[in-house]
């Protein structure tokens, strides 16, 4: 490669981690800033730094909106992970866990175990919710494996995994509709996808697991960037494909089920960012995308959440329909490129 | 150490636990190329597959230096073997650079990062497959005989003791087909890589091959040098082609010759009538062709596409038996042509020959009809 190429290459790597991290920030600044209650900039770094300043703005900023943050930012990022790993897996750039019906899998599980948990034993733990998503996923990822195995076809395969989410989705509106607690009327809004009222102790419990389901995603950059080559090509440089394709299964499961447990399903983030981030980029490169997708989900729920938080004010909208207004143009922009490139 | 670098013990091949070849025997020495040959759908692919491990062998076991390849990890399998694919690499927004650089895998850290050797080694497996102009471009946009180059060059920088190589000229023009098989040539010489690979084109199988096995059927046909292999009462039946089509001399093969009575004579000598042949073939006249050296290549070509060819001894002067042999067959013919004949001292019958025709108002100048 030639050495002015290999510069400019990394120059551009650079310039997209740095806008990354810069309208990171600059979200979460807005966010913190903007909504029924108007925080001034200044305020919020002495807020956040120094936990000082007016009684209920502190409340707000640390009880409301900080945790939503961190849960717009992490969840998103993990969305788009999840995304990124199933793309990997099925060769397809349309695979993610919402098309596919795995976020919608975990909607079902979560929803049957809150039931059930209120029922008997009248508590729902932050694990048990995981659990469950986790299950509904691999449940709804074992449906779709079923289906890749008989239809070889990767837009068939598609069309599995929606009927699936239509399925579990109308399964878990029946449940929510029956349920006569008045504790799943919370059900309904979370069954829609949104970040509204994470609580601190959520926001510990996922972030440990979404940072070192992070970690290990980004450990297994070498054998995602072999596996993009082909399964026969990744074997024989020296991948053990058939563990690591049960790898890559569990670990987009396990992301996906985390992120529906807290936010529940949502739409598009999946394949519209790890999609927007190797245009960005240039490159596929799995050490580099993996990261910058990351960044890139968090910044593009945060951005969608600000929206679905401000936009009606007070009326809040669903998470899933602001990431769906900006992810769909993406993906059909995204087909209609290959489709043309191709003809 | 055993005296064959690559060899396979009983090997038997399939999918699905359905055994498709058995008994497959396979014996390489180190640097040396072994090309599998046959007709499509016999199983080259999936011997190539199994020796690769990308298919689990039915039975018996492939050894490379004596070590089973079963009992390796897909790592140390890796450092030993490399691979050139049929299947298309669906790498999108990949450089050729990326992919060859791929072939760095079974060497590099955790993260797969490349050190400075490795950039090296890379830009030196470019160079060997003359595709340094490539390393920017995107892997997508390139022609397929740039793809195949690439891929070699992937398996180059793998570093591996042997590559497998499954229809590498296939999609290739004349000339890429040659620059690739002449690049495996000089690596398996130079470098004492040893080459498994299958190829259709039997011509270039014999020309580059050490080793041949022809696959057809339930099993190994034949195994051995191309002296014994590219013979054709070995390659005619092997895919199934009409007898005298392949000709041995060339390597090369012949369209079928016409069928009935012959109707021209062709009188020529030393390639002039070759031309000839190959037209009155197209055109579907059944000839003769007569009096040939047999040394001569025109009577190589004839042998393959004339319905009969009157030969005599090289060197000899021509006998009274071809003599009456080349008119008789010349009298049941309409037209007699002459391609141009030097006439020596040996060959001055030919001269007989040709006044006879003419006689016979039989003759037409071939030269002359262009």
């Amino acid at each position: 490669m030639s050495q002015v190429n290999h510069a400019a290459r990394n120059a551009r790597y650079a310039a997209v981690f740095a806008g990354l991290v810069a309208a990171l920030v600059v979200l979460t600044v807005w966010n913190i800033n903007t909504g029924s209650e108007h925080i001034p900039v200044v305020d919020i770094v002495r807020i956040i730094l120094f936990r000082e300043g007016d009684a209920t703005q502190l409340g707000i900023v640390w009880k409301l909106r900080l945790p939503r943050i961190i849960a717009s930012a992490l969840l998103g990022g993990g969305l788009a992970l999840s995304g990124f790993l199933m793309q990997t897996f099925f060769g397809n750039p349309i695979a993610g866990p919402f098309v596919l019906g795995i976020s919608s899998g975990s909607k079902l599980f979560v929803a049957l175990t809150m039931i059930a948990a209120l029922r008997f034993v009248s508590f729902v733990s932050s694990w048990m919710m995981v659990a469950a998503a986790f299950v509904g996923a691999l449940i709804a990822m074992g449906f779709v494996l079923l289906a890749a195995r008989s239809i070889r076809q990767m837009s068939m395969l598609l069309v599995a995994g929606i009927m699936i989410s239509y399925i579990c989705s109308a399964v878990t509106e029946f449940l929510i509709t029956f349920a006569k607690d008045s504790d799943i009327v919370n059900l309904h809004s979370w069954s829609q996808g949104s970040f509204s009222g994470t609580k601190w102790d959520d926001v510990r419990f996922f972030a440990i697991l979404i940072l070192v389901c992070f970690a290990v995603v980004f450990c297994l950059s070498k054998p995602i960037g072999a596996y993009q080559m082909g399964e026969a090509y990744a074997q024989s440089m020296g991948v053990n494909v058939k563990r690591f394709r049960v790898l890559l299964i569990l670990m987009s499961s396990l992301i996906a089920g985390c992120v529906t447990a807290f936010a529940g399903p949502i739409s598009f983030v999946g394949i519209a960012v790890p999609h927007l981030i190797k245009m960005l980029l240039k490159t596929a490169k799995p050490i580099l995308v993996i990261p910058a997708s990351f960044l890139g989900g968090g910044v593009f729920c945060l951005f969608c959440d600000l929206i679905a938080r401000t936009a009606f004010a007070p009326t809040e909208l669903s998470i899933s329909t602001v990431t769906a207004l900006f992810g769909a143009p993406v993906v059909i922009a995204m087909l209609v490129r290959r489709h043309g490139g191709r003809a | 150490m055993n005296e064959y670098y690559f060899r396979t013990e009983d090997l038997s091949v399939g999918y699905n636990g359905n055994t498709l070849i058995h008994d497959i025997e396979i014996r390489v020495r180190a640097g040396e190329i072994l090309t599998l040959i046959g007709p499509n759908g016999s199983g080259k692919s999936t011997i190539l597959k199994s020796i690769t491990r990308h298919l689990a062998a039915i039975r018996g076991d492939s050894f490379i230096a004596d070590a089973s390849v079963k009992g390796m990890s897909y790592k140390e399998l890796s450092r030993k073997l490399a691979v050139v694919l049929t299947e298309r690499i669906k790498g999108e927004l990949l450089t050729c650079w990326d992919v060859v650089a791929t072939g760095r895998y079974p060497y590099t850290n955790t993260l797969g990062l490349l050190s400075p050797a490795d950039r090296e080694i890379v830009r030196a497996a470019l160079e060997k497959v003359h595709a340094q102009e490539l390393a920017d471009r995107d892997f997508t946009a390139i022609s397929d005989g740039q793809r195949q180059r690439i891929l070699l060059a992937r398996a180059i920088c793998q570093e591996p003791e042997i590559i497998v190589l499954d229809e590498p000229t296939s999609f290739l023009d004349i000339r890429h087909k040659l620059e690739l098989l002449s690049i495996l040539r000089t690596m398996a010489k130079e470098k004492g890589i040893t080459v498994i690979m299958s190829l259709h084109e039997i011509d270039f199988a014999q020309k580059i091959s050490d080793k041949i096995m022809c696959v057809h059927g339930d099993r190994i046909e034949h195994f051995g040098t191309p002296d014994e292999i590219f013979r054709p009462e070995i390659i005619n039946p092997l895919y199934g082609i009409a007898d005298g089509s392949y000709n041995i001399t060339f390597g090369s093969v012949e369209m079928p010759r016409p069928a009935g009575a012959p109707r021209v004579f062709v009188i020529s000598a030393c390639g002039s009538g070759v031309d000839t042949f190959r037209r009155l073939q197209k055109e579907g006249v059944p000839f003769c062709a007569g009096i040939l050296y047999e040394n001569d290549v025109d009577c190589q070509v004839a042998r393959s596409l004339a319905a009969e060819v009157v030969t005599e001894t090289p060197f000899m002067p021509i006998g009274d038996a071809a003599f009456d042999r080349a008119l008789a067959l010349m009298k049941t013919c309409n037209t007699v042509i002459c391609t141009g004949v030097p006439i020596g001292q040996t060959n001055r019958r030919m001269a007989d020959l040709i006044a006879q025709a003419k006689a016979l108002g039989l003759l037409r100048d071939g030269a002359a009809e262009g």
